[in-house]
């Protein structure tokens, strides 16, 4: 019985393949739940090519470490992930099969979890030991809610952690043995093919090089509303920037979207207006010096990155900050 | 093509949230609700596709009777017809979910099924991809764009970090839609109008022989987090709280 971390890789420009910085958040959480319930954490990584990543987990403290080697892992698809990590997870027969909750994750592990007839608690934040058994705390409604999740019946017991929740640093060092897993794996099992991955234009608008972003969320109502906040940004001398249902719906260039899906800004001043505060767009925000938020939410989340708050309507208190500003210039 | 697309009902996103007496969801009297944002995109990428390729979209969803009001917003757009799953859904994990939709997808054999990324009150984002696993369908999750080519379709995919892949994937399947995939479009008056003659199906659980089994997941409690709030928040009107924050802004923050 053991708690197994699988870790992610993802090519680098050269092509090889390189970790995702979420995966030793992942390990040090499965070192914290082994720790916590006196059992072993062991880790894997599949792909091609894998076995120098998984060489560089010969020094964490670990019972095992498990390189997923195949031909057909080179590009990632849902199905060769799948068949793959199901059967190293019949080989190890692991009580906890943790994964960290990135996009590749949440594409494979739901089938994953449902072809053993179990369902994954996807996006967990936190964990604490209650009883022996390992109690998940999820965010519901945005993050307004949390709900304490358990499993019942049999192991394994699937979870995905989100971006930040555990401390990367905190993964233990140590020695560990390094084994090759070979799947069996034949090309009829990947229904879909995967082309070569692209980027899209150049981005023409650089918001990490603004000292000053003042950002538009969905409190902001209609395509016709951003005026008032784009007036506030020039007052301020600001890149205007936007969280991602802004441009979604078009109303600004997804250029100027920060968030996981975005750019990551990190000014001195960040002006959060209407924007609740959902865990995608924090992760793109919250290394600015200073964040105001101007919210008529209260509750907002947003609330507990900013330094300072405005509680009430973004369409009296932004014209009054414009008018503000403009009169110290 | 023949497209279901499965939308769900949620909360409005600015509902004030109580816990109920039972400690393990919300108090679900006197909210308002509406269709799961995601889903709308869902939906559009259906009529989108219909529009394109003709054929047929039909929308499915689960839930108590309030559901037929998104229901009859999606047909007034342009859905064809309509399954309505007579379920209280409540916190149900989505395999549960997803056994009860995948069962009245299977018996439209459609050529695609879509569903939005996640939903706005359970967040999971897992139903469609278990869907796909239920049917025995190959699928893809951040779908931007949809191409029918030779043998299949041709996907756009979003990666993070700004990047893309297109996946090449036969028919049928499944496809997760990624928000923005394109305009939501308004129902019309004679969008609305037509509506009112199109069919609603409507089943039960036990009309789609799927009976509950055994959780593998459950909720201990759903509670209000405390939360440890760093703003400093500034009181006042809105200029008296304006001025204030330029002055803080100035002299301690020492940023303008």
């Amino acid at each position: 019985m053991s708690v197994l971390a699988v870790l992610e890789q993802r090519p680098a420009p050269d092509g090889s393949p390189a970790w995702n910085r979420m995966s030793f958040e992942t390990l040090a959480a499965a070192q914290q739940i082994a720790a916590a319930l006196d059992i072993t954490a062991s880790a894997a990584v599949a792909g091609q090519g894998v076995e120098t990543l998984a060489r560089e987990l010969a020094a964490r403290r670990l019972r095992a470490v498990y390189a997923v080697e195949h031909d057909l892992l080179k590009h990632y698809t849902a199905d060769g992930f799948t068949t793959a990590l199901r059967q190293l997870i019949e080989r190890v027969a692991p009580r906890f099969v943790l994964f960290p909750h990135s996009y590749q994750v949440r594409d494979f592990l739901p089938k994953l979890a449902a072809s053993m007839g179990r369902v994954a608690v996807s996006d967990a934040v936190s964990h604490r030991i209650d009883g022996g058994q390992v109690v998940l705390v999820r965010q519901l409604f945005q993050g307004k809610v949390y709900v304490d999740m358990r499993f019942a019946g049999g192991a394994p017991h699937f979870a995905s952690l989100q971006a930040g929740a555990y401390r990367a640093e905190q993964a233990e060092a140590g020695e560990a043995p390094v084994e090759t897993f070979v799947p069996r794996l034949a090309a009829g099992d990947i229904r879909t093919r995967p082309l070569p991955m692209f980027r899209e234009g150049e981005r023409n608008v650089d918001l990490t090089a603004a000292e000053i972003v003042v950002s538009v969320g969905r409190g902001v109502k209609e395509a016709e509303n951003i005026a008032v906040v784009e007036k506030l940004a020039r007052a301020l001398g600001a890149e205007l920037a936007a969280s991602r249902p802004i441009c979604d719906a078009g109303w600004l260039p997804i250029s100027r979207q920060v968030g996981s899906s975005g750019q990551t800004v990190a000014p001195k001043l960040y002006v959060a207006v209407g924007i609740s505060g959902a865990i995608q767009h924090l992760v793109g925000m919250k290394g600015s010096r200073t964040v105001v938020a101007i919210n008529k939410d209260p509750n907002a989340p947003i609330f507990e990155v900013a330094d300072y708050g405005v509680v009430g309507d973004l369409f009296e208190v932004v014209p009054a900050l414009t008018a503000a500003i403009e009169k110290i210039k | 093509m023949k497209i279901v697309v499965a939308i769900k009902q949620v909360p409005v996103r600015d509902s004030q949230l109580r816990i109920d007496g039972t400690g393990k969801w919300i108090d679900e009297a006197e909210l308002d609700y509406e269709v799961n944002e995601p889903d709308a995109y869902a939906l559009e990428a259906a009529l989108q596709l219909k529009e394109r390729y003709g054929g047929e979209a039909v929308v499915l969803s689960a839930g108590p009777a309030r559901v037929l009001q998104t229901i009859r917003e999606a047909l007034a757009k342009g859905a064809d017809r309509a399954i309505h799953i007579e379920e209280d859904m409540g916190a149900l994990d989505p395999l549960a979910a997803a056994r009860l939709l995948a069962a009245a997808v299977k018996s439209e054999a459609p050529d695609l099924v879509l569903t939005g990324l996640q939903s706005d009150d359970l967040g999971y984002g897992q139903t469609g991809v278990i869907m796909a696993e239920l049917l025995g369908l190959p699928h893809s999750t951040i779908v931007m764009q949809v191409e029918v080519r030779e043998g299949g379709i041709r996907v756009k995919r979003e990666l993070e970090n700004g990047w893309y892949r297109n996946v090449d994937m036969p028919l049928p399947a499944l496809l997760a839609i990624q928000s923005g995939f394109g305009k939501l479009r308004y129902a019309t008056l004679m969008g609305i109008k037509k509506a009112r003659t199109k069919e609603i199906r409507r089943l039960t659980a036990a009309d789609l022989g799927v009976a509950p089994e055994s959780a593998t997941v459950t909720v201990d409690r759903v509670y209000v987090p405390e939360r440890n709030k760093r703003a400093q928040l500034i009181p006042g009107g809105p200029r008296e709280a304006a001025e204030r924050l330029v002055e803080i802004l100035r002299f301690e923050a020492r940023i303008l």
